[in-house]
């Protein structure tokens, strides 16, 4: 099963496209990096895979053919979007009701477990926790939704290294203890050589690579990710090559 | 850190899926707004309180003067003045009070209604709440209407209480009993249909201003104006033609409480005056008219006799005060319908918009 399947897919603000042309297929089980510079189209990709935003031209779907956004498709995927957004003024309790009460199914012990390790009172207003802690708040809220698909966009870009850590050792043991497949954008990218086994490369509103981490070094004859990344985006080739 | 606790392994398949249950945005809505709607509990509570308070001597002073036989004595004259003597803030709609009430449902609608969709797009808290299995329009649709229903429920509680409030200046027996005597349609806007029904306008364009314009404080100023234009549109323009209006050549017969939407005199078929008569007219044709009884001056009913015996006719159109719960229900149906439709625009929008 494809967690992700884009063929022509496109998404134009305006006059200006934002992401062009992108056909891919993003293999269930892995955990996927989606690497670009700023403004390259990572989260206008995210969107149209989560169903936030429609596409302009081609299409999206998700889990093995549900439409991007239909019930079935937020049914299977979590979603945690740039700088974590959270309902600052409900307690940590509240965002557990309110997103329990939201899906049809949630894990509230791992949930409260998790939180317990944390170290996060139920007790506190969302708005009063660290940027870490939000962030793993809002993760925590995702994973105990019990997903197929763990969608994060640039979900440590606000953290510091510490919290940087924590962040991506509960996303690996997520992955490992039940198999989600995670799809993360950032362009950070000595975090995503420990734990990205996919990586689709995107400038300029393109996807420039996609594949498979391993098959991609060989190919390249690259030592690591960040030295493929950056020789791919540094080239930054004007026709698009895919795979 | 230490061990990680997991999630138990998925098992569920997505390709037949239930809902999440309607219900379960009571409690959703409920912890996100409850703030809100504390805050319009306060302020109709301390209304209601209000109005407790300098209701309750109104209605005891106007009891008081009503069982009072005969109503000439002097003893009941003088309960008749401490009735009349009663003034509050409340005496009219013209009065500080009364014009603060017919802007309780627009500071409802707009402070509960705007931030609904406005904070989430401000604070880019959407990408969660939209992302979630309950899905983005049912979401949308779930907590307008449930905001919708408990205002507009609130409305009319507050309205029965504010016509309590009322009723000794409506009360037939008060017609007989002074300048209160007013017509029911003075207060249309505060009665029971019109007042919710206001309070649901101002939510609704409270909510499309939301999620128009995604940021709360612009959102709010523009449901103020809106909903002003729309007031002012409604009684100036809209009300007087909901039922065709009546027309009467026979003033004196007119009942105090009917609702005169304009008024004039013609002679011939063609225009004269509105208002009173010009002091030349009188005087050319019925400077003998004598004086009323017991008044000084000139009675006008014998001005106005005497007028129409040369020809001048006095047009009256009005709408009678039996027409008040028509109107009342002829309101709150476009009312209820222009919201509805509000409503129906914002999810329109919800399920469209591009993150």
């Amino acid at each position: 099963m494809n967690v992700v399947e884009a063929s022509g897919l496109g998404k134009r603000y305006g006059g200006t496209w934002a992401l062009r042309e992108c056909t891919l297929e993003i293999p269930a089980g892995r955990v996927a990096a989606l690497v670009g510079p700023n403004g390259a189209g990572k989260s206008t990709l995210l969107n149209l895979a989560v169903g936030l935003t429609a596409p302009s031209a081609g299409e999206v779907t998700v889990l093995g053919g549900r439409r991007a956004g239909s019930a079935a498709a937020l049914d299977g995927i979590a979603f945690v979007a740039q700088d974590t957004p959270l309902y600052k003024s409900l307690s940590v309790a509240d965002m557990l009701y309110v997103t329990r009460n939201l899906n049809r199914r949630f894990d509230q012990p791992y949930a409260k477990a998790r939180l317990a390790e944390l170290g996060i009172p139920l007790r506190r207003k969302a708005g009063k926790l660290s940027g870490g802690q939000q962030a793993q708040l809002a993760l925590t809220l995702a994973l105990a939704r019990r997903p197929k698909l763990l969608v994060l966009d640039e979900p440590v870009a606000m953290l510091d290294p510490v919290a940087r850590h924590d962040f991506m050792a509960t996303v690996l043991a997520a992955v490992s203890a039940h198999g989600v497949s995670v799809l993360l954008s950032s362009h950070v990218l000595t975090e995503l050589e420990r734990v990205a086994s996919y990586l689709i490369l995107v400038s300029r509103g393109r996807v420039r690579l996609a594949g498979e981490v391993g098959d991609l070094l060989a190919t390249h004859g690259q030592a690591s990710l960040e030295e493929l990344a950056m020789a791919y985006l540094r080239e930054t080739p004007t026709s698009a090559v895919t795979r | 850190m230490t061990a990680l606790t997991m999630p138990a392994r998925p098992d569920e398949d997505g390709a037949r899926l239930q809902p999440v249950p309607w219900r379960r945005m009571a409690g959703v809505t409920w912890r996100q707004h409850r703030y809100a709607l504390a805050g319009v509990a306060v302020l109709l509570g301390a209304l209601a309180v209000w109005l407790w308070i300098i209701g309750t001597p109104l209605h005891h002073a106007y009891a008081a003067a009503i069982a009072c036989h005969p109503a000439s004595s002097p003893a009941c004259v003088g309960l008749d003045g401490t009735f009349q003597g009663m003034d509050n803030l409340l005496t009219g709609p013209t009065t500080p009070g009364g014009v603060f009430l017919q802007v309780v449902p627009v500071l409802i609608g707009a402070f509960a209604g705007a931030p609904v969709l406005a904070r989430e797009m401000e604070t880019g808290t959407f990408r969660y709440a939209w992302t979630q299995g309950f899905g983005r329009w049912r979401w949308a649709l779930a907590k307008l209407v449930l905001l919708a229903v408990v205002l507009a429920a609130a409305g009319v509680a507050f309205s029965v209480l504010l016509s309590w409030f009322n009723q000794p200046y409506f009360a037939p027996a008060n017609q007989a009993l002074g300048p209160y005597a007013n017509s029911p349609f003075a207060w249309f806007n505060l009665r029971e249909v019109a007042f919710p029904a206001w309070i649901l306008v101002a939510f609704a364009i409270g909510a499309l201003a939301g999620m128009l314009i995604r940021r709360v404080v612009p959102a709010i100023v523009a449901t103020l104006a809106a909903y002003a234009g729309l007031l002012l549109a409604t009684g100036g323009l809209l009300r007087a033609h909901y039922l065709t209006p009546l027309v009467t050549t026979n003033n004196f017969n007119l009942p105090s409480t009917a609702w005169i939407i304009s008024q004039w005199t013609a002679k011939d078929g063609r225009f004269a005056f509105t208002g009173l008569p010009p002091i030349s007219l009188v005087n050319k044709f019925c400077s003998s008219v004598p004086a009323g009884p017991g008044k000084e001056g000139v009675s006008l009913e014998a001005v106005a006799q005497c007028l129409a015996r040369h020809g001048y006719t006095q047009w009256t159109i009005y709408q009678p005060a039996s027409r008040f719960w028509p109107f009342q229900w002829i309101q709150g149906g476009w009312q209820l319908a222009l919201s509805a439709l509000l409503i129906a625009a914002t999810i329109w929008l919800v399920r469209r918009r591009a993150a």
